[in-house]
């Protein structure tokens, strides 16, 4: 019985990272934005599991916070912004998708040969969760790196942060007010975000943040 | 008597995959125009076109050389070779030695390679165009098709198709590479079914069409060779995937005649469970710029690649 709930713990970790490198996939404004839904969906199921192998009930909380903000109203509230702004559709990429898909798998290696050597003797459950997460993080930042257009870019922050959540519930014993605070927070950084986004726009005409590089005067 | 027990069920299972083929191919087009509130073609449509086709006089462009008139039948042969030798409803079959994941995949291949040749063959720009994006498709599926293998073949400890399903039929577990490794073997069947994110079954418009430009040239009894390979390709990767991640109801190596019709019955109902959900797929996406294809198999390529990554990182993957 114990081989299964590993089994599914893992096979829900790995889709994470699988949807991560998915999210680099997308050049399509809503076509990432669904699967950015679909990431938290996976996530809170992932955090579900885990309250439910724990014991731990409060784990559960986690996974509806994450359900409710992350895969409904983040989604949602970035739509709005992307049809209100009048953003192109498409996504304009600093690299090309291949090199991109190339880098992010090789942040995966990078990330399951650190983990599994730095945490040896570590339960082999929240070890290879942890380098899942860490994988994750690693392919956010990778994501907040390559993308030209802001809002890309905050998707790239949310599933980093999501990664976060699956490093926190890997690890047995964190308490429900870290999680809650890290959650809001999360939020706050989205309406502040969102602020941004509406004040580039007004200024440039544009969310491509290629455009504060040359009001900064850094290139050209 | 037990040689020609194993030999006649061999043979059965050679036979089987060539007369369901069509009918598979028929239940596609009939669910995927029901879905689109069509009625579509009987069952039984595609066995009637190949009659129709044998019965036709084949037209031979005069500059054919000698490969375009044996090009599909070998075409033809590797795969039905290669589909006769995946486990459909029986393990432990008489050939099942020869049953090899790399053997399969290197007839497929050359069956690739023929139908590029004969594509060329004749010097219309059609072939030329159909043949060149062909090999640019299958310089990304054949490695991501290896990268598979080998992630199963490290998983179960063989290549071998029979002993690849028993291994998964006794230690039945949820596995992050072998789910990284079916979705990377769903988008290399469908590359290389042509269907329709990647190329369109159906069309004949000239900018897009890949497998149907190469086949341009030919028709009558040859014509028919060609369709039937398709139609049997289509059935081996369905196969595969059955015998590889679904392996439930595989008759063992020595069982009575009850457990091989069990077999049979399981086969049927798998074949049309995947060709369902090939045709729901089909039916809810619309089909990509040639140009775009190459990240689609890249896709693929990657899910492999990162299945024999985990492997080889942790066993327990």
């Amino acid at each position: 019985m114990n081989g299964t709930f590993f089994d599914v713990a893992h096979l829900l970790a790995g889709g994470l990272v699988l949807l991560s490198l998915l999210l680099l996939y997308q050049d399509r404004m809503f076509g990432l934005l669904n699967v950015f839904a679909l990431h938290a969906v996976v996530l809170s199921a992932s955090v579900a599991w885990q309250g439910h192998i724990q014991g731990a009930p409060h784990l559960f909380i986690t996974a509806l916070i994450a359900l409710v903000l992350k895969a409904i109203i983040i989604p949602v509230a970035l739509r709005r912004i992307v049809v209100r702004l009048g953003i192109h559709r498409t996504i304009e990429t600093v690299v090309g998708v291949g090199p991109t898909m190339l880098a992010g798998m090789g942040l995966v290696a990078l990330s399951m040969v650190v983990m599994l050597r730095a945490t040896a003797t570590a339960d082999p459950l929240a070890r290879e969760d942890l380098a899942f997460a860490l994988s994750v993080v690693l392919l956010g930042l990778l994501m907040m790196v390559t993308r030209r257009n802001a809002v890309s870019q905050i998707v790239g922050f949310m599933s980093l942060e999501n990664g976060l959540i699956l490093a926190a519930t890997g690890a047995k014993g964190m308490p429900l007010v870290v999680e809650i605070s890290v959650a809001f927070s999360v939020l706050v950084a989205f309406i502040v975000i969102g602020v941004f986004l509406f004040r580039i726009r007004e200024r440039f005409d544009s969310v491509d943040v290629a455009a504060l590089d040359a009001f900064r005067g850094e290139r050209r | 008597m037990a040689l020609i027990r194993d030999l006649l069920l061999q043979g059965a299972q050679v036979l089987l995959v060539l007369v369901l083929a069509p009918a598979l191919l028929g239940f596609t087009r009939k669910v995927k125009a029901r879905l689109l509130r069509r009625r579509g073609p009987p069952l039984l449509q595609p066995y009637l076109d190949l009659l129709r086709l044998i019965r036709k006089e084949a037209v031979i462009a005069d500059n054919a050389s000698w490969l375009f008139r044996s090009g599909p039948y070998m075409i033809f042969a590797a795969t039905w070779v290669a589909a006769a030798l995946v486990p459909t409803f029986a393990t432990g079959l008489a050939f099942s030695w020869a049953g090899d994941l790399i053997a399969i995949t290197a007839l497929i291949g050359s069956a690739r390679f023929f139908l590029a040749l004969v594509g060329m063959d004749v010097g219309t720009s059609f072939g030329g165009i159909g043949s060149s994006r062909e090999m640019m498709f299958a310089s990304l599926a054949e490695p991501a098709m290896i990268m598979i293998v080998f992630t199963v073949a490290l998983v179960a400890g063989s290549t071998q198709l029979s002993t690849i399903a028993n291994y998964m039929l006794d230690h039945a577990s949820l596995r992050v590479s072998l789910g990284l490794a079916l979705v990377a073997l769903i988008i290399v069947a469908i590359a290389e079914n042509a269907r329709i994110p990647v190329d369109n079954p159906a069309t004949h418009l000239e900018l897009t069409m890949v497998h149907e430009a190469m086949v341009l040239e030919y028709s009558g009894r040859h014509l028919a060779m060609i369709e039937l390979a398709a139609a049997v390709k289509l059935l081996l990767y369905i196969s595969l995937i059955a015998c590889i991640f679904l392996p439930w109801g595989l008759a063992p190596a020595h069982g009575g005649l009850a457990a091989h019709a069990a077999g049979a019955a399981a086969y049927v109902a798998k074949l049309l469970l995947g060709g369902f959900l090939l045709v729901l797929f089909e039916t809810s996406i619309a089909k990509m710029r040639v140009f775009r294809v190459p990240d689609f198999l890249g896709i693929a390529l990657m899910l492999g690649l990162l299945g024999t990554l985990l492997l080889f990182v942790s066993r327990s993957f």
